[in-house]
């Protein structure tokens, strides 16, 4: 028997809402297919973690923002996160599900950079949107929540960078859940065609502690023959936001896609990154950093996935674990018959700071193929007590030898960010976060 | 400025119940520098770990003063930030902490909130120390002891030293792993210390290290108690003719004590 999930939103709403928003027909009618598949598709299945009571169905899906007439007027939730003397020349802002602020250099829009809203991008760019929209990375059906997902989007970003564009300077965006029960259902779908190179970062990030909400956030990046892609983010909803986090890549021939993430929400995560190296000589660094508080429960799962010849995947997660918080860290390398002269490599590790807190690091390689290479690493550990002696041994304080020592930690990944102000904006993060 | 006191009385450590130190007396003044020998196994890096306040020795009798105040009741820091300053047999590594934001950040501790040090100041006097001590400028971005060779750690360890000015520097086994150049080097920027703000206590069981730092004082170590006190002529005489004419006078078997090794 198919039990059918009911969720506070129904097909006539979802009509509708595609309906006032002039969507193509394809958008509404994959939305509409979505929805009945959501109905009966099962939760997804993160290894080691059971999501099955995490609240997925209270929410608030429809909130407008009020749009910002200048930068100058950021609110101070937001502003913290800006150089405002030197903002972004690429940026989008959305508030809500609003986009508050939107502004792209002139030489980008020369060159036929597309960088626009998700739902404006259905109807201005509506074949080129609906040619990879959840075609070749995440699929609608891949469980409930992709497919509530499609059907229930509401916000997000499309990039197009065209053949043989290389763009020097980073796009921006960031999402604000500014209403405290409204839901975010955001897609970025990153498209970069042959031989073009792009640096993207985002920021996710909410102010609700106590009242309920979800984030249900698919990212796809495409990237054409010879295309490189570096790709930043910095999660930061707060402790009452549920979320689902879905980054995926798809790289062929010769193509590069590099993730730096910065997993800081406080509340219950699941966080999928996966790269799909698709063609031959593809390849994919994964740097994630997590600080997790509280009472959290959080699952991330990285995954490399050789298709094409000679390929190379590297995954480096690091996580510091403080309060009561579970954390399972899953790193796969697979490697397909066939995809010879593959590399994947991969590493792990998780500092606890409490007694209390949980962590797993789960190195996991599959390979169906002879002539490749794979290494992994894992570590769960807690501080150690020799290297606080000889911090403190140069009179530094016990407290701020734990927060060098944990800085140090993450520092390898951290380094790495692509853009300095996304580095010093989670070097702040991590700051407050383990104070 | 005249120096600081460190006094050692009656000092008992153990170490997982094992009694490794049976009694220590010593006394270090600023301006003096004395050397602790003796055979392996006897004490004396317990010593310089049990004054800094390592984790894993328990004082059980005895006390530890400087300048009248009362060391055992410090926290590790406290003691660091009070004059004491230890360098380690085996320096930890700490990965991703650059050797200079670490040496910044024991700076500033000992500075104090709103006295922290100016950052050109910072980076002149730590060029100046890289340089006394004949290392590569690149050291202060490597992380902190992280892959560096022995002779590379205990250089180090001689970098905080001339960069923190201690009042009283414990050096444990600074010798051992330093090549002969290498020992030099690291002499001369110690006997470069001596003022009369300055005490060093020096442990070694090699006497190779007295011929380029000179002591005023040294002592030999053997189960847990200093046993003979003397001159550098004392270091001479060991050297020459090895521990065994103390053990004789002193009617010592086994110089080793508890089960360190």
């Amino acid at each position: 028997m198919t039990v059918v999930t009911k969720f506070p939103y129904d097909k006539d709403y979802i009509e509708k809402f595609s309906t006032e928003r002039n969507e193509p027909d394809w958008m509404k009618n994959l939305r509409l297919e979505a929805y009945q598949q959501a109905e009966v598709l099962d939760l997804p299945k993160p290894d080691k973690t059971n999501i099955n009571r995490w609240n997925f169905t209270n929410f608030k899906h429809g909130a407008e923002g009020e749009a910002f007439s200048s930068i100058d007027d950021l609110p101070k939730e937001l502003a913290e996160h800006f150089d405002l003397d030197n903002v972004p020349e690429n940026l989008i802002i959305q508030r809500n599900q609003t986009v508050a602020y939107a502004t792209m250099s002139e030489e980008l829009k020369e060159k036929g950079v597309i960088f626009t809203d998700i739902l404006t991008a259905c109807k201005e760019h509506s074949d080129l949107v609906e040619k990879y929209f959840m075609k070749d990375a995440v699929k609608v059906d891949e469980h409930r929540l992709t497919a509530l997902h499609a059907a229930l989007l509401n916000g997000g970003v499309f990039v197009y960078v065209p053949k043989n564009v290389q763009i020097k300077e980073p796009i921006q965006t960031v999402f604000w859940q500014e209403d405290p029960e409204s839901a975010l259902f955001n897609h970025v779908l990153v498209v970069a065609d042959e031989n073009s190179e792009l640096t993207y970062v985002e920021n996710y990030l909410s102010n609700n502690e106590d009242e309920e909400t979800v984030s249900n956030i698919v990212t796809e990046v495409i990237a054409l023959d010879n295309a490189k892609v570096s790709f930043g983010a910095v999660d930061n909803f707060a402790p009452g936001t549920t979320s689902y986090i879905n980054r995926r890549g798809v790289a062929y021939n010769y193509a590069t896609i590099d993730w730096a993430l910065g997993q800081m929400n406080e509340g219950n995560t699941v966080s999928e990154n996966v790269t799909d190296l698709v063609g031959n000589h593809a390849t994919t660094n994964l740097r994630t950093v997590t600080v997790g508080r509280g009472k959290q429960v959080q699952n991330f799962t990285a995954i490399t996935h050789h298709i094409g010849l000679h390929t190379d995947g590297i995954i480096s997660q690091r996580g510091v674990m403080k309060g009561q918080t579970t954390s399972i860290f899953n790193a796969i390398g697979k490697i397909e018959k066939g995809a010879s002269k593959a590399n994947a490599e991969q590493e792990s590790r998780i500092l606890m700071l409490s007694g209390d807190a949980r962590g797993d690091a789960n190195p996991i390689l599959l390979i169906d193929e002879d002539d490749v290479t794979a290494g992994h690493a894992a570590s769960v550990g807690r501080i150690d007590e020799m290297q606080i002696f000889y911090l403190m041994s140069r009179g530094i304080t016990r407290k701020d030898a734990e927060r060098l020592i944990i800085h140090g930690f993450l520092e390898p990944v951290v380094a790495e960010l692509p853009i300095e102000a996304v580095k010093q904006q989670l070097q702040h993060l991590i700051e407050r976060k383990i104070d | 400025m005249a120096g600081s006191t460190l006094e050692i009385k009656d000092l008992h450590v153990s170490i997982e119940d094992t009694e490794i130190l049976k009694g220590v007396n010593l006394t270090i003044k600023g301006g003096e520098f004395h050397a602790v020998m003796g055979p392996n196994g006897t004490g004396k890096s317990t010593l310089a770990s049990a004054i800094m306040g390592h984790p894993q020795y328990e004082i059980t009798k005895g006390s530890i003063l400087l300048d009248g105040e009362d060391v055992l009741e410090m926290e590790v820091d406290e003691r660091a930030r009070a004059g004491l300053f230890l360098a380690m047999q085996y320096p930890s590594e700490i990965s991703g902490v650059t050797t200079s934001e670490f040496l910044r950040s024991a700076i500033n501790a000992h500075r104090g909130e709103g006295n922290e040090i100016q950052l050109m100041e910072f980076i002149k006097e730590l060029d100046q120390a890289l340089d006394d001590l004949n290392i590569d400028k690149n050291m202060a971005q490597r992380y902190l002891n992280e892959g560096f060779s022995g002779g590379e750690k205990k250089r180090n360890e001689i970098l905080q030293l001339l960069m923190l000015q201690p009042a009283i520097a414990i050096l444990d086994e600074i010798d051992s792993g330093l090549d002969i150049d290498a020992l030099k080097i690291v002499s001369k920027a110690i006997n470069s210390q001596r003022k009369d703000s300055f005490g060093c206590l020096i442990i070694t069981h090699y006497q190779r290290l007295l011929n380029y730092i000179t002591p005023d004082y040294v002592h030999v170590m053997m189960q847990g108690r200093i046993v003979k006190s003397g001159g550098p002529e004392l270091a001479e005489r060991l050297e020459a003719e090895g521990y065994e004419w103390i053990k004789e006078e002193l009617g010592i078997e086994d110089v080793t004590v508890g089960q360190e090794a």
